[in-house]
């Protein structure tokens, strides 16, 4: 099978370093806001710093797909003696909670590294090392080579997942005769 | 589109449940930026010198500052405001940590409380939904763990609680308001929050803030950031470890107390121990420290994690900051840092200050031992110096007691006991208790901070002037070299001829005009902080900070879309500044209030204090009794003040 190069951009967490500042998340809303930087709102951000103050949590996990369903797993873990939530390190907007999910619309976010930024802007902010950026080429086979979803296709997926495509098709009919 | 400020406030009126959400006029940006200076606006407008701090008309005022739930690093304060029960005058303890932004995310810039609730409440808001909540469950409870059940009836994590414990309830005047690794603690805000009976205030927003001109905005956050890591990698030569870089003194990272522990007084402000510092006890402070501190933490978005959160032994956990870890042992003269880990758990359940606190309990311990309080005073008090300050902590926050005098604090305490015990009251202003330093020779310029500043504490008034001279001309050449942040060139040549012996030393140099400016300097410095929202470890506190008169202009134009320049920003810090001082004159404050303890200094200079004050007040543009006169005052566009005061007989018509 042909195997073509394909760069794979990833960010490590170090989460014994975060202090817990959430700059990672300001940084990331601002910079995602049209125009970039007119406004800030950490809950439309697209890394979430899980906290748990007092059990000494703090960690930031990016979003990642969405799911159309909650999972079925509600486990806790202890590691190193925190208790973890499940949930807590789960990357996926999901129907059971508001995490990575626009507050307004409540459309799913997803981490899009920045795309177009030499460097990831949580990174890039997170002036205590706590996320480090990693840029690597891989051989990959090219039928795994998928391309990545545009945010409009994640809101639009999501959009259908909830109403069906019917509907989805028959409000943007319906819009764009009202021009 | 409001930018930076959200352009509401929260209006609670406590006796009757009513919640309003009131739009603000933006000229009161333009007047006085927000925070502080929009906050004393608040209670000039509304409440009258008559109140007293436990009259349902003293407002309690949650404030933003302009900054925060930008991306300004640092810019987290949350300003409490309110007529204080310790030192009677218009009182602004402030907060780090995340209730700030969250407040501003969820739509408001300031919560204002009027009047008090029947029954024990906490506020809960989250965006468009506000209401106050039933909390007499949560009554006795803890002021760490009162956040966290909140937390949790809330299910959210990312919800941010201010509380108070058993202290606040019971209207202790030094009782503080807990929040994550931070509190308001000074001059008794917990007790105003028990006194109204909010139990606490629990935030969550999900809106934006927006910004004016992002690009400009993003040039100075860039510039911001590098200076930062320039300092990072480049710590100030020259001066003691904690003021060589940026953040808060950074108590929790530093083990070194050599400083602290031997030029502090010890016990009741008493005795300064020489030569404590020893390898056994860096040894043992050493390792407690490090067993003790689990992770450094920052406020919201900061860089400098300068609170910690404690776990010792068997000790519940808590998040602590700064300076708390001294105070508790140096008062009880404890060698063991233990100690403090553990007593400093309870102390802030309870939500008392950690400046004032040991101090009081030190008092008692004194007045113990002189015979003026008694055997029957301390009935059930175990003997050894440990136990005393647990037993001492609980009959203060409890008010059982003894306790129920001591927790109006050393000056009202001491009044109330009689018997001589006035005579130990040494070490407070304006009623309230002080740093326990007590030093050599006066020195000019702490004079002036601590006897003039509304902040009353002299913990947070001081910062951007270095705290002594330099001994050689090489170290002051290469202190001057890079100095970008002062206001005027010439305060590179004071520094250059500041000596540490001789006729260029303290007290009669840096001489009253030079103290002036110098001290007017700092103090414009803290203000516009105060208004912004800045922790005052990144700028007004600290020595060569990352924000400064020069790019805080800039920052603050990109950022509101305010036309603002240097001396603009100069007008609004003064203006909010003199309109701060009026209300304190209104409630009572002149120039015989105006002092040091008699012993904060052993060498005294009486003629030369009085001229330092005149001095200062000549150049603040005040009358000889601390009162801002009439020009200065319409000089400032507050016209309406002078007229209040001259209706009040505080300023007479025509003379200054
Ligand atoms: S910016 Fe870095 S240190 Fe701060 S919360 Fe994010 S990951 Fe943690
Ligand atoms: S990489 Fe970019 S999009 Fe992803 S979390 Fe970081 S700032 Fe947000
Ligand atoms: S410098 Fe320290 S105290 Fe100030 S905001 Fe940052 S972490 Fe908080």
């Amino acid at each position: 099978m042909a195997k073509i190069k394909k760069k794979v951009r990833t960010i490590t967490v170090n989460a014994d370093k975060c202090n817990g500042c959430r700059t990672c998340e300001i940084m990331c809303s601002a910079f995602h806001a049209v125009p970039p930087y007119s406004s800030n709102n950490p809950a439309r951000s697209r890394i979430q710093v899980i906290t748990n103050r007092l059990e000494d949590i703090w960690m930031p996990v990016f979003a990642g797909e969405y799911t159309e369903s909650e999972c079925m797993g509600r486990n806790k873990y202890i590691i190193d003696g925190k208790e973890y939530n499940e949930c807590d390190s789960c990357r996926a907007a999901c129907p059971s909670r508001d995490l990575f999910k626009e507050p307004d619309s409540g459309l799913p976010l997803k981490c899009d590294m920045c795309d177009g930024e030499e460097q990831p802007v949580c990174v890039k902010w997170c002036l205590v090392d706590a996320l480090v950026y990693e840029e690597r080429e891989v051989e990959v086979d090219e039928k795994d080579v998928k391309e990545t979803m545009t945010e409009m296709e994640v809101g639009l997926e999501s959009l259908v997942s909830k109403h069906g495509f019917q509907k989805v098709m028959d409000t943007v009919a319906r819009l764009s005769k009202k021009g | 589109m409001r930018y930076a400020e959200a352009g509401y406030y929260l209006e609670v009126d406590l006796a009757t449940g009513n919640i309003e959400r009131v739009a603000t006029d933006p000229k009161l940006m333009e007047l006085h930026l927000g925070g502080l200076g929009t906050s004393v606006k608040v209670h000039w407008d509304r409440v009258p010198p008559e109140t007293k701090a436990f009259d349902p008309e003293n407002l309690l005022v949650f404030s933003t500052g302009l900054l925060n739930g930008t991306p300004v690093f640092s810019a987290n304060r949350t300003v409490v405001s309110f007529i204080s029960p310790q030192s009677g005058t218009l009182a602004y303890p402030m907060m780090g940590g995340f209730f700030a932004a969250e407040l501003k995310y969820s739509g408001y810039d300031k919560i204002i409380f009027k009047n008090k609730s029947p029954d024990w409440v906490y506020l809960y808001v989250s965006n468009n939904k506000v209401e106050l909540r039933d909390a007499s469950h949560l009554q006795g409870r803890g002021a760490v763990e009162t956040q966290e059940l909140i937390r949790k009836e809330l299910n959210d994590p990312k919800a941010q609680v201010a509380a108070i414990g058993l202290a606040g309830e019971n209207r202790v005047f030094t009782a503080s308001i807990e929040q994550s690794r931070s509190s308001a603690s000074r001059l008794g805000g917990g007790a105003i929050m028990g006194d109204k009976k909010i139990k606490a205030v629990a935030v969550r927003g999900t809106g934006d803030v927006f910004l004016a001109h992002p690009e400009a905005f993003m040039r100075e956050m860039q510039g911001v950031t590098d200076y930062i890591k320039y300092r990072w990698e480049n710590p100030i030569k020259d001066v003691m470890t904690i003021l060589s870089g940026i953040g808060s003194p950074q108590e929790m990272l530093h083990t070194d107390e050599k400083w602290h522990t031997e030029n502090f007084a010890w016990g009741n402000a008493r005795t300064r121990r020489r030569d404590f510092w020893t390898e056994e006890i860096d040894e043992s402070w050493s390792k407690s420290q490090h067993g003790a501190v689990k992770r450094l933490i920052s406020c919201y978005n900061c860089p400098t994690h300068c609170g910690a959160l404690i776990s010792h032994k068997d000790t519940p956990r808590y998040m602590a900051k700064c300076f708390g870890k001294l105070t508790y042992a140096m008062a009880a003269y404890v060698d063991d840092l233990d100690f403090s880990w553990k007593i400093l758990q309870r102390a802030t359940e309870y939500g008392v200050d950690s400046f004032s606190t040991p101090q009081i309990l030190a008092f008692a311990v004194e007045l113990y031992e002189a015979g003026i309080l008694t055997d029957k005073d301390f009935k059930g008090c175990p003997s050894d110096k440990e136990g005393r300050f647990f037993w001492l902590l609980d009959r203060v926050a409890r008010r059982e007691g003894i306790g129920d005098i001591l927790a109006d604090g050393v000056y009202f305490a001491a009044r109330k006991i009689g018997n001589g015990a006035e005579a130990f009251d040494h070490n407070t202003i304006k009623k309230h208790e002080q740093l326990p330093i007590k030093l050599g020779t006066l020195d000019p310029l702490y004079f002036l901070m601590y006897s003039t500043n509304e902040k009353i504490s002299i913990t947070q008034m001081e910062g951007q002037w270095p705290q002594s001279a330099f001994p050689t001309m090489e170290q002051r050449q290469e202190f001057v070299r890079d100095w970008p942040q002062i206001p005027d060139e010439k305060f590179k040549q004071i520094v250059l001829d500041w000596e540490l012996r001789g006729e260029k030393s303290i007290p009669y140099f840096p001489t009253p005009d030079m103290c002036s400016e110098i001290v007017d300097w700092m103090e414009m410095m803290h203000n516009i902080d105060d208004a912004v929202g800045m922790c005052c470890g990144m700028s007004s506190f600290c020595l060569k900070p990352p924000y400064h008169i020069h790019n805080y202009p800039k920052i603050i134009s990109a950022a509101t879309g305010m036309d603002l320049d240097e001396a603009g920003l100069k007008q609004i810090a003064n203006r909010s500044r003199n309109l701060h001082r009026a209300y304190n004159n209104r409630l009572g404050i002149r120039r015989v209030d105006e002092k040091p303890p008699e012993d904060h200094w052993k060498k005294r200079f009486p003629e030369l204090e009085e001229e330092l004050l005149s001095t200062y007040y000549t150049y603040k543009g005040w009358n000889n009794d601390g009162i801002p006169t009439r020009e200065k005052l319409e000089e400032l566009d507050l016209g309406y003040v002078a007229d209040d005061l001259e209706k009040r007989g505080i300023l007479k018509n025509g003379q200054n």
